[in-house]
């Protein structure tokens, strides 16, 4: 392996490990202490203060939880339901196919987060509203891959014999189709993971995402903003954390897909 | 050729009156009442009355829906909730700072993927391929909303250069132009890098070079045009995250654009605004990739005979 590889599957590791950890672990985040206001990093704390004097490196450590909850429970949800409804157009093909992809189309011209911050914005702020704008948006691309793919295999031997055996349509997906097409759904998921970190951010950053006073980087980021003259140190800490770990799972996508043979899937945009 | 482009058309009415209707429904989304979402909870029993009026929410829904759509096609959208003025006129005034944004981070994604990406096709496998590679794994790892602040405390702040926001001088595009157009360079250049292997290989490139033609003209004139399909597919996708992006972009750089105008409404509850900035942005990113469609299929002869 790759030392870009070892180094970005222990960059992802330890996130997961923090996320999983801080709550329990990380004791107060919001302790205001007016004295350190602004100030820089120290050997005592390495991130700084912010414009309350709360320490940020506590903060931050608490905002991985916040990213990869969100994270999580989107691709979770989005694989789910996008696969389904992927396999299901496809495998019934004419008319129902031709409105499912008519469906996706109408989900796709809606450009980048647009949807999500509209949705966000409509249905007010919070991580359950977070969670449903995110997979409203989300869950295209799946259906888009898992389409394409059942549309490549469903004429394939194996499944015409199992069809001429009478298996209920449902097996034969989730027993002669769904294995084939899972490795390039990993490949996307694992994308997937990295962008919806981005956007839960992006809609934090924002104020559509999750409120304060819970750290959430995005936010933090925000606020490191609008002190960039002043306290640059702010924006630095979230971001470094939100970059390592984006870009750790980017490679990891890069080299999964390159050693299983795929083309970029359909979820960057 | 015009059957094609009679379906290409027909199918983009169709998404599009698929995503009005979704933005006609958001306003349906509000939890509760959306007038005294709007109005506050303050607001007289008269004011809510005029404004539910207004809106036509006493209406049933479908009648809604006709009368919203009834007025797109006149171009009027009904008037802002928090400036009074027509949302038509508000958006004319927006709308040409989002182009000359969007159009010069195009131009800024061009300039840096290009040469990127075909020293990497060039060159496959060695240190300026690795080097490209990197670049364009920053380049998509890294949120607007970081690069931006990172580019302002570096050539604003430290370097003054460029203005940090604002539109008063003509160098105020640049920072906010390179942060839009950084993730699309990325893609980009990947795309080309991939794309002119694949012609690299062919037979006419073999025998243009045969022929003692320079790098410059084989890869300009007989490798570019052929591998131009699928770049130009993926730029016309991606201007979609370029219009998406420009919400956060204008708002880091206080651009005074349609992504601007998009969250000071959110944050003013004028969800009307709201839903026109929504579908201008979205209706451009339709007409842009079905003229993509159109385009290439009147330059590409292998999509002609399809």
């Amino acid at each position: 392996m790759r030392v870009a590889t070892i180094m970005s599957i222990v960059v992802v590791g330890s996130w997961l490990t923090v996320a999983l950890l801080s709550p329990f672990v990380v004791g107060e985040v919001n302790a205001i202490n007016l004295e350190r206001l602004f100030s820089g990093p120290s050997s005592s704390a390495i991130f700084g203060f912010d414009d309350l004097g709360r320490d940020i490196g506590p903060r931050i450590l608490r905002g991985a939880t916040v990213s990869c909850t969100v994270a999580f429970f989107v691709v979770t949800i989005s694989v789910v339901i996008g696969t389904t409804f992927g396999i299901f157009i496809a495998w019934y093909g004419g008319l129902v196919d031709l409105i499912g992809v008519r469906v996706m189309d109408v989900f796709l011209a809606f450009p980048g987060i647009l949807l999500a911050i509209a949705l966000a914005a409509v249905l007010g702020p919070g991580v359950e509203n977070v969670l449903i704008a995110l997979s409203i948006v989300s869950w295209v691309g799946f259906a888009r891959l898992s389409r394409a793919q059942t549309l490549s295999i469903k004429h394939r031997d194996h499944v015409t014999v199992a069809q001429a055996l009478g298996t209920p349509v449902f097996t034969i997906c989730r027993r002669h189709i769904l294995p084939l097409i899972v490795a390039p759904i990993i490949v996307e998921a694992t994308f997937a993971i990295a962008a919806v970190i981005i956007a839960e951010a992006g809609l934090s950053f924002l104020g559509l995402g999750v409120q304060p006073p819970t750290p959430s980087w995005g936010a933090m980021i925000k606020e490191g903003t609008r002190y960039l003259l002043i306290a640059p140190h702010m924006a630095l800490g979230p971001g470094l954390a939100l970059f390592s770990i984006v870009i750790a799972i980017n490679a990891l996508g890069d080299r999964l897909r390159d050693s299983l043979q795929i083309k970029r899937g359909a979820f960057q945009n | 050729m015009g059957s094609l482009a009679a379906h290409r058309l027909v199918t983009a009415a169709i998404v599009l009156l698929g995503v009005s209707s979704i933005t006609f429904f958001l306003l349906h989304l509000v939890p509760g009442d959306p007038v005294e979402v709007m109005l506050g909870e303050s607001a007289n029993i008269a004011d809510r009355a005029q404004l539910r009026a207004e809106l036509g929410l006493d209406a049933p829904l479908l009648q809604q829906w006709m009368t919203f759509h009834k007025g797109l096609l006149t171009f009027d959208f009904g008037s802002s909730l928090y400036s009074k003025k027509p949302i038509a006129a508000v958006l004319a005034e927006r709308i040409p700072w989002t182009l000359i944004l969007a159009v010069a981070s195009l131009c800024i994604a061009i300039l840096i993927a290009v040469p990127l990406g075909v020293l990497a096709a060039l060159r496959p496998n060695t240190l300026w391929d690795s080097v490209a590679a990197t670049v364009s794994l920053l380049g998509v790892s890294i949120p607007n909303f970081l690069l931006g602040p990172l580019l302002i405390i570096i050539f604003s702040i430290g370097l003054g250069w460029f203005p940090v926001s604002g539109t008063e001088r003509i160098t105020s595009i640049v920072l906010p132009a390179l942060t839009l157009g950084a993730s699309l360079a990325a893609i980009l250049s990947r795309m080309i890098r991939a794309s002119l292997l694949e012609v690299l290989s062919e037979e006419y490139i073999v025998s243009a070079r045969a022929r003692g033609l320079g790098a410059l003209v084989v890869v300009g004139y007989h490798a570019m045009p052929n591998a131009a399909l699928p770049i130009l597919t993926i730029l016309g996708l991606q201007l979609g995250a370029l219009l998406g992006g420009a919400v956060i972009t204008e708002m880091i750089f206080a651009w005074p654009g349609v992504g601007q105008l998009t969250i000071e409404a959110i944050q003013r509850r004028d969800y009307p605004l709201v839903q026109a900035c929504v579908l201008v942005i979205s209706f451009a990113y339709v007409a842009v990739n079905t003229l993509t469609d159109l385009v290439y299929a009147r330059v590409d002869p292998r999509i002609r005979m399809q």
